[in-house]
């Protein structure tokens, strides 16, 4: 496997990669999204307690489990920058950053927007939004380390610490909400019954998964490819690469 | 000083030099510092043991702490002030105080200590006497512990001896003392060995201290919580020891695990 790995860790290489994978990731995204999406917006049957507001959970839960999931990758990413001291590594994790944060903003305020006509309240302190809540400092406080450096290799080293700090809490924080919120307050909040969802809901459910996992892929290797040539602007492949693309 | 009558017992190299009459505080240090790294590099047959470096260091950053002291008081003030300030913000009913007493007191040590971390690693960064830390033999592991212990005992202990007082400011009920006082015991060490990652991380930024609060305290939540949870529990006359296994579950994981991140930080931040 590292022989066939090995190349990548060359800038050059990684970059005419991210380009060749790009078009197919937008494509399949792009597919998947906007069949997912208008299947889950007007064809999908309308919740018969909820009614039609419970579709911003097609927007909501997948963005709030990416949020989760490119925080375990970069914290992947930061690993393998410390064990092996990949520079593209420190790269893809400072390309992943703002767009888990992102996401996570995005989960918070579809979840503020679901919680008004059903809880009566835009927010609550239910376990689930306070973990999600911390999780966003988490992200916010990476991006501020990672830009506080004037040396980019630095901050990557450093936001690396940090991120995989934040992976070993990630679940004590996770839990110890839990236990307090079940302590303070009970169960107010009934969640939608995952189990209890039919087929004709959970189908779009998982193109709306997809495409946006799809989607995350794309902003990730968008931002990955700038990260390369910035990091990588006196090499003499990008200078080629800058004449051509102007020449052109 | 009864510090120094500690330190005969432990090295009589060191003594020696702390003994005398020095008052110019940055030479004193600087003599600790050429004293422990001559030490270990003249003893190359019988190197420096684990526990004495550990007591060097230890040493070293109480004396220096002992010579400014306004660092030792001032977080303290601040821990005063903030809990002074909540009954004049709330009003002063007893039994409102006497409920929210622990969040209270809880978060105004969270912010002491934060308060009181920059000074762990900065003037050793500004004086380059960090540097000679991290190139001597002994693991970082060692001194580092060190000096988050030092820390502890200039800013967590004074914080633990004062909070009684603030929680008879507060009406804290009467059966929540002694679990109030339990859980700092277990819980300000977490705080200072999870602020000390924070403060290794930003310690050769200008500006550190804004974004020291933010790296820091979201990882302050858990022990905020199982720590108000305990008192609270107290107060209804119930069992707390589970609360406090949790916390005393978080102290060993991080004394374990912290001064690795904080050795992988301080390299990075000094390069």
């Amino acid at each position: 496997m590292w022989k066939w790995l090995h190349p990548y860790a060359n800038p050059e290489v990684s970059y005419h990669f991210t380009n060749k994978l790009l078009p197919w990731l937008s494509v399949l995204a792009a597919v998947f999204l906007s069949i997912g999406l208008v299947w889950a917006l007007l064809f999908a049957p309308a919740d018969y307690q909820q009614g039609h507001s419970f579709r911003i959970f097609y927007i909501h839960v997948p963005a709030a489990s990416l949020s989760m999931g490119i925080y375990f990758a970069m914290a992947v990413a930061a690993f393998s920058s410390l064990v092996w001291q990949l520079k593209l590594a420190d790269a893809s994790a400072a390309a992943m950053a703002p767009v888990g944060a992102s996401f996570t903003a995005i989960a918070l305020i579809t979840g503020a927007a679901w919680g008004k006509p059903m809880w009566g309240t835009w927010w609550i302190w239910d376990a689930r939004l306070t973990s999600e809540l911390i999780l966003l400092f988490l992200y916010l406080g990476v991006i501020a380390l990672h830009n506080a450096f004037e040396d980019k290799n630095l901050a990557g080293k450093a936001a690396g610490i940090l991120t995989l700090v934040g992976v070993i809490n990630i679940p004590i924080i996770k839990y110890s909400v839990d236990w307090w919120n079940t302590l303070h307050q009970g169960s107010t909040v009934s969640k939608l019954g995952k189990p209890s969802m039919s087929l004709d809901m959970l189908w779009p459910f998982i193109f709306c998964f997809i495409g946006f996992s799809l989607l995350v892929g794309v902003i990730i290797c968008l931002r990955f490819r700038n990260e390369i040539l910035a990091r990588n602007s006196i090499r003499p492949w990008v200078r080629e690469l800058v004449k051509n693309n102007s020449s052109q | 000083m009864t510090l120094k009558a500690q330190s005969t017992k432990e090295t009589e190299n060191l003594t020696d030099i702390i003994d005398d009459t020095f008052t110019d505080d940055a030479f004193a240090e600087n003599t600790i510092i050429d004293s422990a790294t001559s030490q270990s590099s003249s003893q190359s047959l019988q190197p420096l043991s684990y526990r004495h470096a550990f007591m060097l260091v230890l040493k070293r950053d109480l004396t220096i702490a002992m010579r400014h002291k306004d660092d030792i008081i001032n977080p303290l003030l601040f821990f005063v002030i903030v809990v002074t300030l909540f009954p004049l913000g709330i009003g002063p009913e007893a039994q409102t105080l006497s409920r929210i007493a622990p969040g209270i007191i809880w978060v105004a040590a969270l912010l002491a200590t934060l308060l009181s971390l920059d000074r762990l690693f900065k003037s050793d960064h500004h004086d380059g006497s960090l540097e000679q830390m991290l190139l001597s033999p002994h693991p970082i592991f060692i001194l580092v512990l060190a000096k988050i212990f030092a820390h502890w005992l200039i800013t967590g202990l004074p914080l633990i001896l004062i909070a009684p007082l603030l929680a008879v400011l507060l009406h804290l009920d009467e059966h929540s003392y002694t679990a109030l006082l339990l859980t700092l015991l277990l819980g300000t060490p977490v705080l200072s060995l999870l602020g000390a990652v924070g403060v290794a991380l930003t310690v050769g930024i200008k500006k550190g201290g804004v974004l020291l609060s933010l790296l820091v305290l979201p990882l302050y939540i858990p022990v905020l919580i199982f720590a108000t949870s305990a008192i609270d529990t107290a107060a209804l006359g119930l069992p707390y020891s589970g609360q406090l296994a949790i916390i005393a579950a978080l102290f060993f994981g991080s004394l374990t695990l912290a001064p690795f991140a904080v050795g992988a930080a301080l390299k990075v931040s000094t390069n």
